[in-house]
């Protein structure tokens, strides 16, 4: 179809996979940091805060390698994932992911804390009066009126993650039907003559995935700000 | 039942409060700053006291010494706050029973169809809480309080964000809740109207302690007053068997001292009725005036007048049946009319002015 190659076609499933795998697996985490930082005071915040940022202000390439470090086979963790569940990360498409979820985090905890930093409060105290305790005012409160915003926040986390290159080719390299990702694809079809017209196809793929998201994320946005929204 | 004996310090504020109160409503009246809120958070755990305890039918929610604090969501506390607060993404029934979810069900307290039913709801139940009016909403959120079958119901200020006709609307609804309901309900508010109509019993807070307890009739006419305070100053009379006058569309209440008539009309039921009147509205007369527009005239005889040290004295007619009764007059008028301690005077009040909007049977 539109004269897409084999490898093409490798491409551009692997990055839907990786950046949709990416996205769902950091938003429990992305929801519950976001919580943490909007709501509790405690020492070390500030510093779990700019933890969280760091992936967007250091160079890709950095965490790729410490992801590298750390995630690879003989890295700590990536040892004892391996040892423990047989979870391999280092040149695999799950490495690709955890690269993208990392990179795409910053992005998506801090769209979903705005949000949770926005909501009235009080509407929670009012779910304690009623009885509910703490977990279920976060199920039944908290968590429907934050939906806009973790809805953004996934936009923006699988938004990054289909786009994401630097970290990833570190990490994980460029492997094709393993760890080549969209701009991976891309970045290779550049290097060889000739590569031009596939490169370019990819381009316009990429930007028809993006546009389709975020059209996706407006009318989801726009159907629950309906459905919540304030009175005042 | 509530005992309640608490001390709070915060910068620039302080409250010590001791009372308890039983079935009924108890209103903490006072000006904004004066602590009445704050005790409505303590009751419900929401913020924790320096000191202290609290216990309502039985069982303490808060002790310091004997370190206890039982969460707010254990407490079985109905809060009802100013601005209903229902939840957006839950339709009314929902928001309605999202309580029910935690207690032993109907059988321990009230049913919904009870609930819908005594504040006229019932056909609200499928509707969401942005499509409601703001009276709707304070209705349904204190249906939502009462389906978490509550031990005490804590009102903050219900009616200060609804207009007049909204207030209006609700008041009859809070009434019942307060007659057919064996719960103590303390009741927030700094509008003298409101708990003059609606309170047992009024704690007057000032500053983050309680200045004055009693039924509304004493703590809300001081017997002691300057001039300063005279678009604060009301009386409260209690009056009964309201007759109603189609022609004219008066209504007409007796009290020990003579016959008070009102514009519009009171609930036939009303009996006996609290009226508010404020100092302001009163005229003082020596003999009863013939040519005048005003309809009720009050004798009784002058039991205080304040220092004059302003333009304005307050002016204390003790009427017959023991009520009290402030007049704002100019102290040129008191000279003038030669007014003194134990005169029999006429109190002549402009049906008008008497605000029945939010009057009824209390």
């Amino acid at each position: 179809m539109m004269g897409f190659s084999e490898e093409d076609w490798t491409a551009i499933l692997l990055s839907l996979r990786v950046a949709s795998v990416a996205t769902l697996a950091s938003l429990p985490v992305g929801i519950a940091l976001a919580y943490v930082l909007a709501r509790c005071r405690f020492p070390g915040r500030t510093l779990l805060d700019g933890l969280i940022h760091l992936p967007l202000v250091m160079p890709p390439v950095v965490t790729g390698y410490l992801l590298l470090l750390s995630f690879g086979r003989k890295g700590p963790i990536g040892a004892f994932l391996d040892q423990c569940c047989g979870l391999v990360f280092s040149f695999r498409w799950t490495g690709a992911a955890l690269a993208a979820a990392v990179m795409g985090l910053p992005l998506m905890v801090r769209a979903i804390r705005l949000t949770i930093e926005g909501l009235d409060r009080r509407l929670e105290q009012a779910a304690g009066t009623l009885g509910a305790r703490p977990l279920f005012v976060f199920a039944t409160v908290t968590l429907p009126l934050a939906l806009p915003g973790i809805l953004a926040g996934s936009i923006l986390s699988f938004a990054k993650a289909l786009g994401e290159f630097g970290a990833t080719i570190t990490f994980v390299s460029n492997i094709p039907g393993e760890t080549q990702t969209i701009p991976s694809a891309i970045y290779t079809f550049t290097q060889v003559p000739g590569g031009d017209a596939n490169a370019l196809r990819l381009t316009a793929v990429s930007i028809v995935i993006s546009l389709l998201a975020l059209i996706a994320s407006e009318v989801l946005a726009r159907r629950l700000n309906r459905q919540v929204a304030s009175f005042s | 039942m509530i005992e309640l004996d608490i001390a709070l310090a915060r910068a620039g504020f302080s409250l010590a409060v001791n009372f308890t109160a039983g079935n009924g409503i108890t209103a903490l009246f006072g000006e904004s700053g004066a602590g009445k809120s704050t005790v409505l958070h303590l009751v419900a755990g929401l913020l924790k006291p320096d000191r202290g305890r609290i216990a309502v039918s039985g069982t303490v929610f808060t002790d310091t010494e004997a370190r206890i604090f039982v969460a707010p969501h254990r407490r079985r506390i109905g809060y009802v706050f100013q601005d209903a607060l229902l939840f957006p993404h839950l339709s009314v029934r929902q928001n309605l029973l999202y309580g029910s979810w935690f207690t032993r069900g109907p059988a321990d307290g009230i049913s919904l169809d009870q609930v819908t039913s005594l504040l006229g709801i019932a056909h609200l139940l499928d509707r969401r809480p942005q499509t409601l009016s703001g009276g709707e909403r304070q209705r349904v959120a204190i249906g939502r309080a009462l389906l978490a079958s509550p031990r005490i119901l804590l009102m903050d200020e219900p009616l200060a964000a609804l207009d007049i006709d909204r207030k209006r609307e609700i008041i009859p609804y809070i009434e019942r809740l307060r007659d057919e309901l064996k719960l103590p309900i303390l009741y927030v508010s700094h509008a003298i109207e409101e708990v003059a109509r609606l309170a047992d019993r009024v704690i007057l807070m000032s500053g983050g302690r309680v200045k004055s307890d009693g039924p509304p009739q004493q703590v809300l006419s001081p017997k002691t007053g300057s001039g300063d305070d005279r678009f604060a100053r009301v009386s409260i009379l209690t009056a009964g068997k309201p007759t109603y006058d189609e022609k004219y569309q008066l209504t007409q209440v007796s009290h020990p001292a003579g016959r008070i008539t009102l514009p519009g009309r009171l609930a036939p039921d009303a009996d006996p009725v609290r009226i508010v009147i404020r100092a302001i509205d009163v005229t003082l007369a020596l003999s009863k005036p013939r040519e005048l527009s005003i309809r009720t005239a009050l004798p009784g005889k002058v039991s205080a007048i304040s220092e004059p040290l302003g333009a304005v004295v307050m002016v204390e007619v003790a009427l017959a049946g023991g009520e009290v009764l402030a007049a704002a007059v100019t102290r040129k008028a008191a000279d003038e009319l030669g007014l003194g301690e134990g005169d029999q005077v006429y109190c002549l009040i402009k049906s008008v002015s008497i605000d029945d909007r939010l009057m009824a049977a209390p």
